[in-house]
């Protein structure tokens, strides 16, 4: 074999281990990526039930209802919006009425979205990039604020 | 004073840095050898200053400082003094302090280690270690000094971020950097060989050693930080795909291609052109990894930092090395000669194989961790990416490279003769195929999971094949045995065991997380829970003091067929100095098996919700990063390695009979 032959089945391997891995991570972003979005948005752009999606916002004070078997049942809001969560599990230490929180699940047909992940923040002095977000396009990023700013030494 | 001093010393590295950044290459480009024994000097030097500097911060923490501010903001009088110590690093100014002691102590062993180094070539990668150096002094100085005083010094620290009060935080994140940050080298090695303009294989056996001790660090450093997930974050998981993870996985992944095409270009004096971009890509990606930890531009635990401008300077470095190095490198590697030629089935055809797998999949995880940053970027939109993305994508990729390991140590050099190699895995495939069937059998459930199996134990069985073939296992009386396997490099030894540990590791994922159970559920005291043949009854909850918290410990006593075996005491801890609760998940092992147990919320009723978990074989994900890992280290030890770069006439009598 020459050298350019010799070259040419390297090229022509890497291309190909390049186009198997180009079509596995285009076949995997079709598929497997979750959108991420504010109650609001889920009201507005009207999407369709069934559609696995993560909603992020505050824990609706007074929503929050502990059932049976775990069950956990409570209001993501952003202050113009709610949705209704049902979730069964543990939710996470710093889960707390008022507070930030991130949930990942199925949207029902009654717009309620059943939940299987239910994140909350990491430690008291920061809230969820999502959640400042969700907040901030609502307008009432001021009240989530006093909670979020906590990190500068008083 | 202290603190000052501290600053006054890191001042002074910089000082030292910039001199050691121009002088060296001057000296170089005018043949001084004067100007260029500089280097080693400054460097250690350098060393000296940047430890004097951590070594105060370190004094301002045991102390108590409250008058600095990163003391007053991380610490708090109370705490245990291992978590004083750890908590100079557990917050970002300090972090990035650990992060230039670490590369000034490497700069410091090349300056000292490297007496056999040609002096143009130490010159210049000294040089080119403090161009990095400089740049990350800088940093700190600038915008992330760790010695800023408060103008009143508060009685009372604010304590340190109760999930980092782990003794995992005194591992993790110096094992982490001594691999981030010891691919420097190889970079710098890559650079000084671009402004040269010439390489050879003796700089392949100059990095290769490098590069395998900054390897061995960060297997030990990313499974560390799996471990420490895995029991802290309290729902069983060992491998998130957080961007933060798979910021230390790429540079693994990179680094891992590094140390297989260094042994093409040393053995073969073959792809150097691709070698050289892999060492810069690797470090590359260890600093977009410390870029996407450190900017804030993700939110996790380890993003200490949200001060925008902190984000924009990592960039401005990022850009000025990522860029600097692969324009440096488009300019020049057209100079470096072409290397041998090689048959496609050949050893060197099987490392490019696996140069090929290891840099896609590494590409695949790129695209996915950063994918949804660009997205979000450009269109506003924002979207996850989680595990069902790189099971797709990385998983494949994987696997096709798992089923190549055990065909490159027999494949011989140039040509090889891939039917008698197929023949001798015989065994091995044969096995595994076995094991598929007899998986499949038993369990029936998945057949993922029996497939994978199967092609662990070709693996682990095709590392042993690889050992009885070149001891003549079997084949030869017992003493030639004997004597082959102490007479052969011990490079061969840690080649077999660190494909062994991969397998190790792969074989514990696939067993936690095909034939793991779990179970959540409420229970009452002197309620018994029961999973996979263990019984646990709660026996009631206790409060008990710690240094700065109070723990509710909640008992169990485990039972298997009825018989206690132990107690587990899972825990809720709280932090009064921050309002905080971390939740201590219990661990029992059994085996190589673990029985997990965390809490959850108290019920009005009493009751207390917990999560249970089995999880077989889980103990293996991390046993295998350390057989790896000490297969790397049986490398290291090879003659060849430690003697460093002889003269050609002798490397003859040291290159293992192939």
């Amino acid at each position: 074999m020459t050298r350019k032959q010799r070259r040419l089945i390297l090229i022509g391997a890497s291309l190909g281990v390049l186009a198997l891995a180009a079509a596995l991570v285009l076949s995997a972003l079709r598929d497997s990526i979750v959108f991420f979005s504010s109650p609001t948005d889920v009201v507005e752009k009207r999407i369709a039930s069934g559609t696995r999606m993560r909603i992020g916002g505050l824990v609706k004070p007074g929503s929050l209802k502990r059932g049976d078997n775990l069950l956990v049942l409570f209001s993501v809001t952003d202050g113009k919006t709610d949705i209704g969560v049902r979730y069964r599990g543990i939710v996470p230490d710093l889960f707390r009425e008022g507070q930030g929180v991130v949930t990942e699940g199925r949207l029902e047909p009654d717009g309620t979205l059943a939940a299987d992940t239910v994140l909350a923040k990491h430690d008291e002095r920061y809230m969820p990039r999502e959640v400042v977000d969700a907040l901030k396009k609502s307008g009432r990023w001021l009240e989530g604020q006093a909670q979020g700013e906590g990190d500068k030494p008083r | 004073m202290i603190p000052e001093v501290g600053h006054y010393a890191l001042v002074l590295a910089l000082a030292l840095g910039v001199v050691q950044s121009v002088v060296p290459i001057f000296g170089a480009r005018s043949r001084d050898a004067a100007l260029m024994r500089l280097a080693s000097s400054t460097a250690l030097m350098q060393f000296g200053f940047v430890a004097l500097s951590f070594l105060a911060l370190t004094i301002c923490y045991v102390t108590s400082d409250f008058s600095v501010a990163t003391v007053f903001e991380n610490s708090h009088s109370r705490m245990p003094l291992i978590y004083k110590i750890t908590s100079v690093w557990g917050n970002h100014e300090g972090s990035m302090l650990l992060w230039v002691l670490i590369l000034s102590l490497f700069g410091a062993l090349v300056a000292s280690f490297g007496g056999n180094l040609p002096a143009a070539l130490k010159a210049h990668v000294l040089a080119v270690q403090s161009w990095i150096a400089c740049a990350f002094y800088l940093f700190i100085l600038l915008t992330s000094n760790p010695f800023t005083r408060l103008p009143r010094a508060p009685f009372e620290g604010r304590d340190l971020n109760p999930i980092l009060q782990d003794p995992g935080l005194a591992i993790h994140p110096p094992l982490l950097y001594l691999g981030y940050v010891g691919f420097s080298i190889a970079f710098s090695f890559a650079i000084a060989a671009l402004i040269e303009g010439r390489i050879d294989a003796a700089w392949a056996r100059w990095v290769r050693p490098w590069t395998l001790a900054a390897w061995m660090f960060l297997t030990l450093g990313v499974a560390m930080g799996s471990y420490w997930a895995y029991y802290t974050l309290g729902w069983g998981g060992f491998w998130f795909w957080d961007p933060v993870e798979n910021a230390s996985l790429m540079p693994w992944l990179a680094g891992t291609a590094l140390l297989h095409s260094a042994v093409v270009m040393e053995k073969r004096n073959a792809l150097k052109i691709w070698t050289i971009l892999l060492a810069i890509l690797t470090f590359s990606l260890s600093l977009i990894g410390t870029f996407l930890v450190r900017s804030g531009v993700l939110t996790s635990v380890h993003a200490f930092a949200t001060d925008p401008t902190r984000g924009v300077f990592i960039l401005f470095i990022l850009v000025l090395f990522i860029g600097g190095g692969l324009t440096l490198f488009a300019w020049r590697a057209s100079m470096l000669k072409q290397g041998g030629l090689f048959a496609p089935i050949s050893r060197e055809g099987a490392l490019v194989f696996n140069n090929l797998f290891l840099t896609t999949a590494c590409l695949t995880v790129f695209v996915g961790t950063l994918y949804p940053l660009a997205l979000e970027a450009v269109t506003g939109e924002k979207i996850s990416v989680g595990a069902p993305f790189f099971n797709l994508t990385f998983g494949p990729l994987f696997v096709a490279l798992m089923f190549a390991i055990p065909f490159g140590p027999l494949l011989a050099w140039k040509r090889g003769d891939l039917l008698g190699v197929t023949q001798r895995l015989m065994v091995a495939f044969s096995v595994g195929t076995i094991a598929v069937a007899a998986v499949f059998a038993v369990q029936g459930q998945s057949v993922l999971a029996p497939f994978g199996v199967g092609l662990v134990l070709f693996v682990m069985l095709g590392a042993l094949t690889d050992l009885a073939e070149r001891t003549g296992l079997f084949r030869l009386p017992f003493a030639t045995v004997r004597q082959r396997a102490f007479g052969m490099p011990r490079s061969i030894w840690g080649t077999a065991i660190a494909h062994f540990g991969v397998a190790v590791s792969v074989l514990g994922v696939i067993c936690a997380a095909t034939w793991g159970t779990e179970r959540i559920v409420a229970v009452k005291p002197n309620e018994t829970v029961a999973l996979s043949g263990y019984e646990l009854s709660f026996d009631g909850l206790v409060q008990r003091p710690g240094p700065n918290y109070t723990a509710l410990v909640a008992k169990f006593t485990v039972r298997s067929g009825g018989v206690p075996i132990g107690v587990v005491e899972p825990s809720k801890r709280s932090f009064s100095a921050r309002g905080m609760t971390t939740n201590e998940a219990a661990l029992m092992s059994r085996g190589l098996g673990q029985l997990y147990l965390s809490l959850g919320d108290i019920n009005n009723d009493g009751s207390i919700a917990i999560r249970l978990y089995y999880k077989p074989m889980v103990l293996l994900i991390w046993l295998g990063a350390v057989v790896m890992m000490l297969g790397g280290a049986l490398s290291l030890s090879d003659r060849r390695l430690r003697v460093g770069a002889p003269k050609p006439a002798t490397t003859s009598a040291f290159a293992p009979a192939e």
